[in-house]
């Protein structure tokens, strides 16, 4: 046996919780390694220091409280790992109605947010060509071809005079 | 522990009335809080008794017990450890009113000087609490609580080589820390050589 191989089973032989065989080889090296020996020793010692440390008592009533907490305890069970605490589960419902809440005041123009969706503004892009033709909306064509109701008023005479001039 | 499962509640009590001396004081020597150690060792209790039906007696009911203490005692060293890094030196060592300020540890004078009893078991205190938690876990319940090897490696997670590789380091550790109440006729003869002639 060498040191560093008595080093560690040192621990277990001080212990007395080794066989015997390896006992005799341990007593063999410690007999003739000074150094061995002198560490045995000084763990013997730390041992017995160790041993100065006192024993505290737990306090009074503390029985008391484990029972106290042990019957008034509910029991959680695998379900109530689903089950998310009150606290929690405000906040989680606050946070969303909060992010709903300004979700929707960002997409609604009239409430002070930004202008229009980018689809209101595809279509408001998409019928500009039709806007720019002045003849398109002078002339009006497509409402020609609407049969006027019974109940719709004729045409003043005002309105003729200024398709005729054009 | 079997009785406990089947619903007897006063084999629960024989079983706090047996462990919580050795659980209180493994956790006090863990975490160096008595409040905190109570609370613990009561979390663990009710842990057990919570898990109960669970139970089974695959290992010691003692390796159960301490491996659910050791992970409450170390997940309150790691959950602490920032606030007891910021303690103020100027912060009473004690919680009595004539305490005095922290001392930094001018270890080799102050124990030549005055070995008071209370000194010793402080200073003894500290050199197991300065050990890294997972040895001061093993020396703890190999010295203390006189478990074997099997049961403690189980407690830790760890193979039994680790283990009295873990414990031959401890030990060392302490060795060193305690060399002046260990070595004492070292230090009277260092503290000689100090001393004008």
């Amino acid at each position: 046996m060498n040191c560093e191989k008595v080093s560690q089973e040192l621990i277990a032989y001080l212990d007395g919780r080794m066989d015997s065989a390896k006992r005799r080889e341990t007593e063999e090296h410690l007999a003739s390694c000074a150094a061995c020996r002198g560490r045995a020793e000084q763990f013997r010692r730390v041992w017995t220091v160790m041993d100065e440390v006192p024993v505290i008592e737990p306090s009074f009533g503390f029985d008391a409280r484990v029972r106290q907490r042990v019957a008034a305890g509910p029991e959680r069970g695998w379900l109530a790992w689903f089950v998310p605490q009150a606290r929690l589960a405000f906040s989680a419902v606050l946070l969303i109605a909060l992010t709903v809440w300004i979700a929707k005041r960002t997409s609604n123009p009239a409430t002070g947010g930004p202008a229009g969706s980018t689809e209101q503004d595809f279509n408001a892009i998409q019928h500009l060509g039709v806007l720019e033709n002045y003849d398109v909306v002078t002339k009006m064509d497509a409402l020609s071809e609407l049969v006027p109701s019974a109940d719709q008023k004729p045409q003043t005479p005002e309105t003729e005079p200024r398709e005729s001039n054009d | 522990m079997l009785d406990v499962k089947a619903g007897d509640n006063a084999s629960f009590d024989s079983l706090l009335l047996k462990y919580r001396s050795p659980l209180v004081n493994f956790l006090y020597r863990m975490v160096r809080d008595r409040a905190t150690a109570e609370d613990l060792a009561q979390d663990v209790f009710l842990r057990v008794y919570r898990a109960r039906k669970q139970y089974i007696p695959s290992a010691k009911f003692t390796t159960w017990l301490f491996r659910i203490a050791t992970n409450a005692a170390l997940n309150s060293v790691r959950d602490n450890r920032h606030q007891r890094m910021a303690v103020s030196l100027d912060v009473p060592a004690r919680e009595e009113p004539e305490a005095l300020p922290r001392e930094l540890p001018a270890r080799e004078m102050r124990i030549d000087e005055h070995l008071l009893e209370r000194d010793r078991v402080e200073f003894i205190q500290r050199a197991i609490a300065a050990l890294p938690e997972k040895q001061r876990a093993a020396v703890l319940l190999h010295k203390y609580e006189e478990m074997d090897y099997a049961e403690i490696a189980q407690i830790l997670d760890c193979t039994e080589a680790a283990l009295k590789s873990l414990l031959f380091r401890a030990y060392e550790n302490l060795r060193v820390q305690l060399a002046p109440l260990v070595n004492p006729s070292a230090l009277s003869q260092r503290a000689a050589e100090r001393r004008p002639s």
